[in-house]
């Protein structure tokens, strides 16, 4: 495969893990940690909001993190014709 | 049928399963033995990471560790998480298209030195060794206390398993075992937190539970943050000021170190190709999250429990659970004020209640006074966890000495046939030698854990991404950046390690980090080492620089082999 598509196609790749991981950082390390104490006056039914992203939210977007990289990278695959057969 | 027998009937019923599937699963090559034939579909092969990843501390310690730290335990919920979201997007996809065996394979020859390699090789080992001695301690201790053996017994029985399906099935065997061990765990752990959320506040789902209201109508989380208050404790799900930098250098370490560990990464090398490799690792966590989202859960509702049911009682109208633990030493009352009640309280001048925090999955179904046969069930599902675990080490430590150091460095020519038989008899070794050290632990094996997973993220896990993601990342700039980076971790651990007999005090923490956290540093230590060197040292040759091109797009993603 020539070069310049191959460089397109590792760009893309970049950029949908530099998204996904910026959420993956938001979630956790913010909601979970830094701004853990000023999300605890919001209530989510019984949790408080920043207890809740740090004991059970992130783990769940965490979960459809990986599902979601798992759809784009294959679509990205198939549209630069690099998958597997 | 009292406990006792529903012990003796469950876990005998999962081992002849574990053992039959073992057989079932043996392997006949070299490719089944490091990756069992690199053709395990993905969601088999999610179970059996989930299994590998938890150990006997993720299903006995953790939820009792949480209880006791409340918002404090957040770190190892998202630090034993967070890192499977950097290994199927920065790690797993391209290591499957390396397509080696094993993790020094990489490091080997994506920085074209045997040097490296060897690095990698000491790393892996040490790792992994230092981690299975803690997991063949668990099983001892979990047949000691329930088959109501000695402990020594209580580990021989435990090599005598490990062995006879390790060394016999390979990774094939190991990964087709883990399966349904993941299964048995999950069922034993998931089954009492939903009895109990049932019982409080009556929602059979633990994660929605644990934030449910109780039958007075106040939410669970507002009463035991009540209770936590009044007896001088923390509130429960506040998130402390003071913590905050250490909750984050924790955390990160842990992730870092997750995405770093020997047993892991490999685990991805089993799949048939790159797709299977990313949603592999999804289904991996998916398995993992649903324990680790009950595990806080069965925190609340035990915190509660033991609260209600000890606080301000009488000693002598203990129920039979109290006295149990008592006599096991691992929960001690000391009537200070000789009014025969149990003041459970956080001032330890006035304390006369200490509870080791191990025990709160094994006595929780017992607090929450459930059926004798889910207890049995607890104990089954805590030796499944230690056992795969274990195993999943022990290959690693096998691999690294029949195929990087035997293959590599001693005897290139070695025929499949003898490299089968030098895999078996290393897995043989192992098994004995982690047996033996955890038979006689030294007292700081709980201590080198958190250098295992600081090791992990200093050394490993930079090395690894450089070498994907940074085409000119040298030899040098690779080998520097491990060196320095793990020699740091390892110094600041020992320092601040008294139980390794370092001479530090919390006071002289750099920025406050705590040695648990300090693997964060290493890591950035290394990376920025490995850049600086790299500047000024020869670029990698166009062959290797071919490699990382390679690796970077999935198509063509063979078997795993170890020919090169």
């Amino acid at each position: 495969m020539e070069k310049s598509k191959l460089q397109k196609y590792w760009i893309k790749n970049l950029q949908i893990m530099f998204v996904l991981l910026l959420i993956w950082f938001s979630v956790s390390y913010g909601c979970g940690i830094l701004f853990a104490e000023t999300l605890n006056t919001i209530h989510l039914g019984g949790f408080p909001l920043g207890f809740w992203f740090a004991q059970q939210g992130s783990i769940y977007v965490f979960v459809v993190l990986i599902f979601a990289y798992v759809v784009l990278m294959n679509r990205l695959d198939k549209r630069f014709d690099v998958d597997e057969k | 049928m009292d406990v006792q027998t529903w012990v003796f009937f469950i876990v005998g019923l999962t081992f002849l399963l574990y053992i039959g599937v073992a057989i079932w699963a043996r392997a006949g090559s070299t490719n089944d033995f490091y990756v069992a034939g690199g053709g395990v579909s993905p969601m088999a092969n999610g179970m059996a990471t989930a299994a590998d990843w938890m150990s006997a501390a993720s299903y006995l310690s953790m939820a009792g560790l949480i209880s006791f730290m409340g918002y404090g335990g957040s770190q190892y919920l998202m630090g034993w998480t967070g890192g499977y979201v950097l290994l199927a997007l920065l790690l797993a996809p391209y290591l499957r298209k390396f397509g080696k065996f094993t993790v020094p394979d990489f490091i080997g020859e994506r920085y074209y030195s045997k040097n490296a390699r060897l690095v990698a090789l000491v790393c892996a080992i040490f790792i992994s060794f230092t981690y299975v001695v803690g997991q063949m301690k668990g099983v001892g201790v979990a047949f000691a206390r329930f088959l109501e053996v000695p402990f020594t017994t209580g580990i021989l029985i435990g090599i005598a398993i490990v062995f006879f399906y390790a060394v016999l099935g390979g990774m094939k065997g190991i990964t087709y075992t883990q399966v349904a061990q993941y299964c048995v765990l999950i069922f034993a752990f998931t089954v009492p937190a939903i009895f109990i959320s049932l019982q409080m506040v009556g929602n059979p789902i633990p994660q929605i539970g644990m934030g449910g209201k109780l039958a007075d109508g106040t939410y669970l989380l507002e009463k035991l943050n009540m209770l936590s208050t009044d007896l001088g404790f923390d509130e429960y799900t506040k998130n402390g000021m003071q913590d905050r930098v250490n909750v984050f250098f924790v955390t990160a370490a842990l992730m870092l170190g997750t995405a770093g560990l020997p047993h892991v990464i490999v685990r991805f090398f089993t799949v048939p190709n790159v797709r299977g490799a990313r949603k592999s690792a999804g289904f991996a966590l998916l398995f993992i999250a649903i324990l680790y989202t009950t595990a806080p859960a069965i925190a609340v509702f035990a915190r509660t429990n033991l609260i209600q049911t000890v606080s301000e009682q009488p000693y002598a109208d203990m129920p039979e659970w109290f006295t149990k633990w008592e006599t096991a030493e691992l929960i001690s009352f000391d009537d200070k004020n000789q009014d025969g009640m149990i003041q459970y309280v956080a001032d330890p001048a006035t304390n006369e209640l200490e509870i080791d925090r191990d025990i709160m999955v094994l006595a929780n179904p017992e607090i929450a006074r459930l059926p004798a046969w889910v207890i049995a069930l607890v104990v089954a599902g805590g030796l499944a966890a230690a056992l795969s675990t274990a195993a999943g080490l022990l290959l690693v430590i096998a691999t690294s000495i029949s195929h990087d150091l035997l293959k590599n460095y001693i005897n290139p020519k070695i025929s499949e046939k003898g490299e089968l038989v030098a895999a078996r008899i290393a897995i043989a070794v192992a098994v004995v030698g982690a047996g033996l050290a955890g038979l006689n632990p030294p007292g700081f094996v709980a201590q080198v854990v958190a250098l295992a997973f600081g090791l992990a993220a200093a050394s490993f896990f930079p090395a690894i991404i450089l070498g994907i993601f940074c085409k000119s990342m040298n030899k040098e700039g690779a080998i520097g950046g491990m060196i320095v980076g793990i020699l740091f971790t390892t110094i600041y651990i020992w320092y601040f390690k008294p139980q390794l007999g370092g001479p530090g005090t919390p006071d002289q923490y750099w920025f406050g980090i705590k040695p648990e956290g300090i693997g964060t540093l290493g890591m950035v230590i290394n990376m920025a080492v490995a850049m600086i060197i790299s500047k000024f040292t020869p670029a990698p040759p166009e062959i290797v620089q071919q490699i990382v091109e390679d690796i970077r797009i999935p198509r063509g993603s063979g078997k795993a082999s170890g020919h090169h």
